[in-house]
């Protein structure tokens, strides 16, 4: 699992999966891994970000990440400030550049940031000091969200190479699946998707996937199945006629999950439309790993923060 | 600008006047504002003053037939001062700027008050383009006669097409009276949705909402028709795409009046670019950068005559404005100032175009889309020219721009060829 040399983080900023190497990737897992038996602990907190300033950007809704963020840096004794975008000053007509620099001035040593522009990270990191993370930009990228979505099969599968995945639903809107495809494609696993033709981006496979258009040809033989949330704000820009039609195309039920395998398990970002894209008896059965994922998200924010800190640096 | 009076005799240059198939060592006198001689070796009248042109082209003076001069109402972006001084350090020497001012360039008052503006601290000729429809929205002709009579050379609702059919086939129709183009800003919205880069692999990797290419392509389709139904003269902005030029090329061979520009940089980059460039706003512009097969096949219209001219869509905005998120930031990007430079290391240095085929594309082939005097230095002809070094090396820098644009994603680029000196009626309008 550890690489043979042990590399150390060297990035300022993380902006998405897409520019990481595999071995960055397995560095942030493996930590990750050290991190997590801090939540099974009574008390649940260490003083490894002590004296450190972590902002908290929220500026398009978020329950799980930002409470996951939030979580982390409280385990890790970090100073945390939390920003959302009702009341705060880009609601003013503030630029994002000047909510940045004014930002900046308070010296914070790590800003988590969620848009709903793709690049808004990008555009951050450059003009600020402290290390940026991308909670989530657009239909961009969510690498956290790969992240623990990779350390939760790594402790069901063991690995990640050779696995074939599959990830089902309104892929055009969805970032979760853009950072899945980019860590999935770089540690060795076979990635499947599928999801209506109307919500399928085109040129798909340049980014290295098979495209299925049925929920069964998606699933065939599939070790880990991924669904994501319908997006049901788009519902009547002519994506899907209704709901109802949705499941009965796209809706993954029990009796449709014969086509994977026995030890399927099965996945989803949240938050969840049950009956929309899964049904219950499948999101609360027994190959749902939905909730672990949440726990594991936990310690691999911690990895995350700890790593861009530097203080695995300042300690050499 | 009143012409120049007086002799100038610029000599020793390589003279490309493609207008009359010319492409030798001559030397040119200048008198009194007009082209008085074209001829190899003339011997200098006493009283001229001369300019050496010693390996160096002379040429017709350069017109770009699509510019936003911002002039009325967003004169922070640009004004017709300001735009014309950057024509000038461009090599043009006509402009022709687009309706899409605060108020619309929609009556014969704000023609008259652009043409006045040119006038009166114009650097470069100015033809206003009038709006097709009134206030640009889409429902009613402009009074097109008025415009026409006080000055407008074309008409155009560039920055939004007109969508309604009905009212582009007036159009069409309407403007035969006043034989001027009818320029089309080819985009059906419906299909562009919220879009902000070209639908392809880029906009799928970087999940930022995608314009198809064929929110241009039916738009052209369903105007081409319309072309060969009315008979009128249709003129294609800033075609974008491989398929648009395609039934262009066909509907010349089946004499539908059409013509075409297209623009820099859709021939120098690709969607790509968003990417590698990190967001940068300058690499956001209608239409947006095409795919690697778009940008091959206008390289090939350019060399077989699809194309008709190369225009810059000039469109300068305060550095405030792109200075935002990708998504929200407004599009366009400023040319004037790097055209000239662009096409001579990109299009004529790699061997795609020869030297004359670009003075053409810039010179020769907008004056007749348009129909003004220009691109051409017969004898007895205002005497408009452009001199600029064909291969010297130059670095692209916003900060030295005249424009008041610095939006441009070619800051920093060492390219070979620029302008030395240009020429309006013989009066120097860039000191090289």
């Amino acid at each position: 699992m550890t690489p043979e040399t042990p590399i150390r983080w060297r990035r300022k900023d993380l902006l998405g999966i897409a520019e990481l190497s595999p071995a960055e990737i397995e560095l942030i897992l493996d930590t990750a891994e050290s991190f997590s038996e801090i939540g099974e602990r009574a008390i649940k907190k260490v003083p490894t970000l002590r004296g450190k300033t972590v902002l908290n950007l929220f500026f398009e809704a978020s329950t799980r990440t930002r409470s996951s963020f939030e979580i982390a840096e409280k385990r890790l004794s970090a100073d945390n400030i939390n920003f959302s975008t009702s009341g705060s000053s880009l609601e003013k007509g503030e630029t994002l550049v000047d909510t940045a620099l004014n930002l900046q001035a308070m010296a914070p040593d790590l800003v988590i940031i969620r848009h709903a522009h793709p690049g808004v990270p990008h555009m951050l990191a450059k003009r600020i000091k402290a290390g940026v993370i991308n909670a989530g930009d657009g239909a961009h990228e969510h690498p956290t969200q790969a992240l623990l979505d990779a350390f939760t099969i790594r402790r069901h599968k063991g690995r990640l190479a050779g696995l074939k995945v599959a990830i089902l639903g309104d892929i055009e809107h969805s970032r979760v699946v853009r950072s899945n495809i980019h860590l999935l494609n770089k540690m060795g696993a076979k990635v499947t998707i599928g999801g209506p033709r109307t919500l399928m981006p085109v040129e798909m496979e340049a980014m290295g996937v098979e495209v299925a258009y049925t929920l069964e040809d998606a699933i065939r033989d599939a070790d880990v199945i991924m669904m994501l949330r319908v997006q049901l704000e788009r519902l009547g820009r002519m994506a899907f006629p209704s709901v109802k039609e949705y499941f009965q195309l796209f809706g993954l039920t029990t009796a449709r999950l014969a086509a994977a395998r026995d030890d399927v398990i099965i996945m989803h970002p949240g938050p969840m439309n049950r009956g929309t894209e899964i049904a219950s008896e499948v999101a609360d059965g027994p190959y749902s790993v939905i909730l672990e994922q949440v726990t594991h998200g936990v310690s691999v924010r911690m990895a995350i923060l700890y790593l861009l800190s530097g203080v695995h640096e300042e300690t050499v | 600008m009143s012409p120049y009076q007086g002799k100038l005799l610029i000599h020793g240059g390589r003279v490309i006047d493609p207008s009359q198939d010319l492409d030798e060592a001559l030397d040119l006198l200048i008198e009194d504002g007009r082209v008085a001689r074209l001829d190899g070796a003339i011997k200098k009248p006493k009283d001229a003053e001369t300019f050496d042109a010693a390996g160096l082209v002379v040429a017709p003076g350069l017109i770009d037939m699509h510019v936003h001069l911002r002039e009325p109402g967003q004169e922070y972006k640009e004004t017709v001062r300001t735009g014309t001084m950057a024509a000038a350090a461009g090599g043009f020497t006509a402009v022709a700027c687009m309706a899409n001012t605060d108020p619309v360039n929609d009556s014969r008052s704000v023609t008259e008050h652009i043409l006045l503006e040119a006038q009166r601290h114009g650097f470069a000729r100015v033809y206003p383009i009038g709006a097709i429809s009134k206030g640009l929205l889409g429902e009613e002709l402009a009074e097109i006669g008025e415009m026409v009579r006080a000055g407008a050379r074309a008409v155009s609702d560039d920055g939004k097409p007109v969508m309604s059919s009905e009212l582009m086939r007036r159009a069409l129709l309407y403007a035969q009276h006043f034989d001027i183009p009818v320029i089309q800003h080819a985009e059906d919205l419906t299909l562009t949705g919220s879009g902000v880069m070209h639908e392809g692999v880029w906009s799928t990797r970087l999940g930022l909402p995608g314009i198809p290419g064929a929110s241009e392509d039916v738009m052209v389709a369903r105007d081409l028709i319309l072309a060969e139904d009315t008979a009128g003269r249709y003129h294609v902005a800033h075609l974008s795409t491989a398929r648009s030029l395609d039934m262009v090329r066909r509907a010349k061979s089946q004499k539908i009046n059409v013509t075409c520009e297209v623009a820099p940089h859709h021939l120098i980059l690709t969607d790509e670019e968003v990417a590698k460039s990190g967001f940068s706003t300058n690499t956001k512009m209608k239409p947006p950068l095409r795919s690697e097969k778009d940008r091959a096949a206008l390289l090939n219209g350019l060399a077989d005559g699809a194309v008709d001219c190369i225009a810059s869509d000039h469109a300068p905005h305060h550095a405030d404005e792109k200075d935002v998120q990708f998504s929200v930031a407004p599009f366009g990007i400023v040319g004037l100032e790097t055209t000239l430079s662009l096409c001579l290391d990109r299009l004529v240095r790699p061997g795609i175009l020869s030297l004359p085929r670009l003075v053409h594309l810039l010179s020769t082939g907008p004056a007749r889309v348009l129909g003004v005097p220009g691109g051409t230095l017969k004898e007895g002809s205002p005497a408009d020219v452009t001199v600029f070094h064909p291969d010297a090396e130059v670095t692209l820098s916003k900060a030295s721009f005249r424009s008041k644009g610095k939006n441009t994603p070619f800051d920093g680029w060492k390219l070979h060829g620029h302008p030395v000196a240009t020429f309006l009626e013989g009066r120097r309008t860039l000191d090289g």
